[in-house]
């Protein structure tokens, strides 16, 4: 009787094809996608079918959360941000060092009162990042309010409405500066008609309000 | 596929073993597989777009000359109220004040495509299909963005002169989000209104609400006082 042969088989697995759809993959998230920004807040901004592209240097993002809590960045040029925090600070007779000058010009976004600001320049960076993501912290975002208020450890807002200070001599110091608003869109009406009315009185009317694309599908 | 067969070399009398190459993709694909993942989770899909929004001045110091006059029958004002509802009327609310009390005034309407949209549309169609034509003009390049920006303007301005195209208000009421004004900003582009303004609810038009909807909530602090007063 003949033997029956069993045949070898490899079980090496061709990976070429797969390898290829990886790469294919890797390709399109590269081309299609922008990194995430380090924002002290997540929002999600209301869909909209236009589709202007937000300039990428000389604008102010006014970023506001569905709390209304207000956090600024600034993409300008390094020398007129200091400027702006300069001017700001003499509003409220706060003077820092040439250190903080460093942090501050590097800071992506920030949003603390002018009372706190000292303290938080001189925290590091990881410090000054978990402390802007306590939302619920009175002392995180530029308070609006005209009076002064404090809580139990220390000044929370300093009055005069410090948003608008710092919008004032923001475009005081940048004439070509723009102001985009983005804001969640789960927040209050009021919330976002107290930000175009403090910005109206200082003559600011034209404003970006940052939205993502509306695709057809979510029509 | 990943196989290269190396030949051998003539009929030589040395006698060369077949060899074969074979390359192992595998930790390619592990590592194109991390890289995916670090995509992934580091970067977003979405592009951000903006929206350019122009609001009226506050100048106080303005004269009755300069302010912009709208003709009643163009005028739209359309309210948003809470849980994503909308309203909408057309003309002003008379001053004996005669339309406060009448629900009717106000007509209920919704964001979706056969709600305001379709409403607005109506109104605007002569408008509409002039810059759609010009919208496809620019899109296969026969005029540039240029042209394309003067001429929707010199059209717009044209047919409120004429007073052929609506003038809309947007007030949105305490009650709405800001994903609602977006919204009824958004209806503007699609719809290819020239001219609209977001502006400030007043008294006459939270009554309405309250007359329209029962709901006290849409009251200003002054009216929420007198409502009770009369109560008691």
């Amino acid at each position: 009787m003949a033997k029956v042969k069993v045949k070898k088989q490899s079980t090496f697995i061709d990976m070429t094809a797969m390898s290829d759809v990886t790469v294919l993959l890797l390709t399109f998230f590269m081309l299609t996608s922008t990194f995430v920004k380090n924002e002290p807040v997540q929002v999600t901004t209301p869909a909209s079918v236009s589709d202007f592209m937000i300039p990428d240097t000389e604008v102010m993002t006014i970023l506001v959360n569905e709390k209304g809590k207000i956090f600024l960045s600034l993409e300008e040029s390094q020398a007129n941000i200091v400027e702006t925090l300069k001017r700001v600070g003499e509003d409220y007779g706060v003077t820092f060092s040439p250190q903080q000058y460093d942090v501050f010009k590097n800071l992506k976004s920030f949003g603390v009162p002018i009372g706190s600001m000292v303290q938080f320049l001189d925290l590091p960076k990881d410090a000054r990042d978990s402390y802007l993501k306590e939302g619920e912290n009175t002392r995180v975002g530029i308070p609006d309010s005209e009076e002064a208020l404090s809580d139990v450890r220390g000044v929370v807002s300093a009055g005069k409405n410090e948003f608008k200070h710092w919008v004032m001599h923001a475009t005081e110091v940048n004439s070509e500066l723009r102001i985009a608003i983005k804001a969640d869109k789960l927040t209050a009406y009021p919330i976002i008609k107290k930000i175009m009315d403090d910005l109206r009185e200082l003559k600011k009317n034209r404003y970006l309000l940052i939205t993502t694309l509306k695709t057809a599908s979510s029509e | 596929m990943s196989e290269i067969q190396v030949k051998e070399e003539g009929g030589g009398k040395n006698k060369q073993k077949k060899q074969q190459l074979r390359v192992d993709f595998t930790p390619m694909v592990d590592m194109n597989m991390l890289l995916i993942t670090f995509f992934m989770f580091c970067t977003t899909l979405l592009t951000p777009k903006t929206m350019n929004i122009t609001m009226p001045t506050k100048d106080e110091t303005l004269d009755d000359k300069d302010k912009t006059k709208i003709k009643e029958s163009m005028a739209i004002t359309i309210l948003l109220g809470a849980n994503n509802e909308v309203y909408y009327y057309t003309g002003m609310i008379a001053e004996d004040k005669s339309s406060y009390t009448d629900p009717n005034f106000l007509t209920k309407s919704s964001y979706d495509a056969d709600g305001l949209r379709k409403y607005l549309l109506g109104r605007n169609s002569e408008m509409y299909t002039v810059i759609e034509e010009l919208k496809a003009k620019k899109d296969k390049q026969q005029i540039t963005i240029e042209q394309y920006n003067q001429q929707t303007a010199d059209i717009q301005k044209k047919a409120i002169q004429d007073t052929k195209a609506p003038q809309i208000m947007i007030k949105p009421t305490d009650l709405a989000t800001y994903k609602n004004t977006v919204d009824a900003l958004d209806e503007m582009l699609v719809c290819n209104i020239g001219s609209y303004t977001l502006s400030e609810i007043n008294e006459g038009d939270t009554y309405l609400l309250y007359v329209k909807t029962g709901n006290p909530e849409y009251l200003s602090e002054k009216q929420k006082l007198e409502l009770n007063a009369n109560i008691k």
